[in-house]
């Protein structure tokens, strides 16, 4: 076994780790939908899906049978090739981004210099997913939800990454497993509060939640970008947006709850928990707040959110400058 | 990482010729952006992931995005398309195509003819290096980009103001301006 030098081994050991988290992140996102509608009911005082299998935990099972099996049509009118490339942007600039979230001291794809920014840049291309599906589909509707969702994606983005740039300065490097173990003394959410604050209203934002969802307003546009749609294509936005929200969890954890740190458990457990926390909290929003009007969204994320983290990126600095040690 | 560089130099050169040679707008802009996406991967492959990064954030993310939202508000169709075919004939491409091809020749004999002061080692450069740079030795540059993007935006705020905040008098002179403008052009 000349060949099973210990870089191939570690080698070997990584690629096996990033399929692991790959395949986690993919199942985590499905498994999302049923769970999101099960949850759901039971806070509306219902039952929700409950006949397929124990508890209705086949009920994914059941959805994608349906998804797989559907005709896969391409409208005649449409754009072909750009309407194929959309839905496998939405799924895959996501899953790209869970390559730098740091799950425990050992796991994680890949431990960057740029790792924060890198979320930026896959958040940014992710809006092509929304805005090719609306052109493509040559569909007034689609067009409409695309358009809206384009504006509102770019509008909140601004703010995105400067609510998490306090987080930075603090920590002093974008690097993600740096950003955790700065954390070791006290966790972000007390001195960034407004960070997170900004930076969650904006992630539920860019993924287009509820209660900021005007891209795909039933009543107004009747699905929005992703009307033409069918069978697995629709299937991948579908399922695109729950691995969007477990991604939106997963960095607010890292990034302000201390991310795998914590008392007794091992840090996967906590890492997982915290994680689910906070995609219980996106479901919970979305069972409890009514959808704004879209020039409201607008006029919030310009007016008060973007003021707001800019005041608390300047006195995230002062008090850095203030309390550290002068260095010449 | 010099294969990396030179197949990211590739995709990035092959897909600006499609930019130029596609006759549907929307593809076209597809294609600057995977071209933007490629020059970005160049930084990367040569030790500058920082750069590449903001590449894709500032131009693939977000300004490409505008193009691409104008475009579709645009709403060119079928017309378009054969506008630039017409456009697109071999005729037209003579001139320019020996214009840049002398620029082009002048090029490689500079990069050939001038000595080499030193080659990219792939060292990393991280945020840091490039922060110290900017307000170090280049802090000039970064305060007049800085003015130059105020200009712009009190530019924006001036176009996109809302003139229903106007007083009435005011908006009948400049609707009068306009309509006498309008017909000032058409004669």
């Amino acid at each position: 076994m000349s060949w099973l030098t210990p870089t191939v081994v570690e080698t070997l050991i990584a690629v096996a780790q990033a399929i692991v988290i790959l395949l986690g992140a993919v199942i985590a996102g499905a498994l999302l939908s049923f769970v999101e509608r099960r949850v759901l009911a039971i806070w509306q005082d219902r039952y929700g899906p409950n006949r397929v299998g124990p508890f209705g935990s086949l009920q994914l099972v059941a959805d994608m049978l349906k998804m797989f099996f559907k005709e896969d049509w391409i409208p005649v009118f449409a754009d072909k090739k750009i309407f194929t490339l959309a839905p496998a942007i939405a799924m895959a600039s996501l899953l790209l981004s869970f390559m730098i979230i740091p799950i425990t001291p050992n796991w994680g794809v890949a431990d960057m210099n740029v790792g924060l920014l890198f979320f930026f840049a896959m958040a940014g291309i992710n809006v092509y997913a929304v805005l090719f599906a609306g052109y493509a589909s040559a569909n007034k509707y689609a067009l409409l939800g695309a358009l809206r969702a384009s504006a509102q994606t770019l509008s909140y983005e601004v703010f995105m990454g400067l609510s998490l740039m306090g987080v930075v300065a603090m920590a002093g490097t974008f690097n993600m497993r740096d950003i955790v173990t700065a954390q070791a003394d006290m966790w972000n959410i007390i001195p960034q509060f407004f960070g997170f604050c900004t930076f969650l209203v904006a992630g539920i934002a860019v993924t287009h939640r509820a209660p900021f969802d005007q891209p795909e307003a039933e009543q107004e546009l009747s699905d929005g970008y992703h009307i033409e749609y069918s069978g697995m294509k629709w299937g991948m936005f579908f399922v695109g947006e729950y691995v969007g929200v477990v991604l939106i969890s997963a960095l607010i954890a890292t990034l302000f709850f201390g991310g795998w740190t914590g008392p007794l458990l091992p840090p996967i457990v906590w890492f997982l928990l915290k994680t689910g926390f906070f995609v219980a909290f996106f479901v919970l929003l979305r069972a409890a707040l009514p959808r704004p009007r879209y020039d409201r969204v607008m006029g919030f994320g310009w007016k008060f959110c973007l003021p707001l983290t800019l005041i608390n990126l300047l006195v995230t600095g002062a008090v850095i400058l203030i309390t550290s040690p002068a260095t010449s | 990482m010099e294969f990396a560089f030179y197949l990211a130099a590739a995709v990035a050169v092959v897909s600006t010729l499609r930019v130029v040679t596609s006759i549907n707008p929307v593809h076209a802009l597809l294609y600057l952006i995977v071209s933007l996406i490629a020059v970005a991967m160049v930084f990367f492959a040569l030790g500058a992931p920082f750069a590449g990064v903001l590449e894709i954030i500032v131009y693939a993310g977000a300004i490409m995005v505008l193009f691409v939202f104008v475009v579709m508000m645009l709403n060119l169709g079928q017309a378009a398309v054969e506008q630039e075919n017409s456009w697109l004939n071999p005729k037209m491409w003579i001139g320019p195509s020996i214009l840049v091809g002398i620029m082009l020749v002048m090029m490689i004999v500079a990069l050939f003819a001038s000595p080499v002061e030193g080659t990219i080692t792939g060292e990393l450069i991280d945020a840091k290096g490039v922060g110290v740079a900017l307000f170090g030795p280049y802090v000039l540059m970064v305060e007049l980009a800085s003015m130059l993007l105020l200009g712009a935006l009190v530019t924006a705020y001036h176009l996109g103001r809302d003139d229903t905040l106007r007083p009435a008098r005011d908006m009948n002179e400049s609707r009068q301006h306009l309509t006498r403008d309008h017909r000032g052009t058409r004669q």
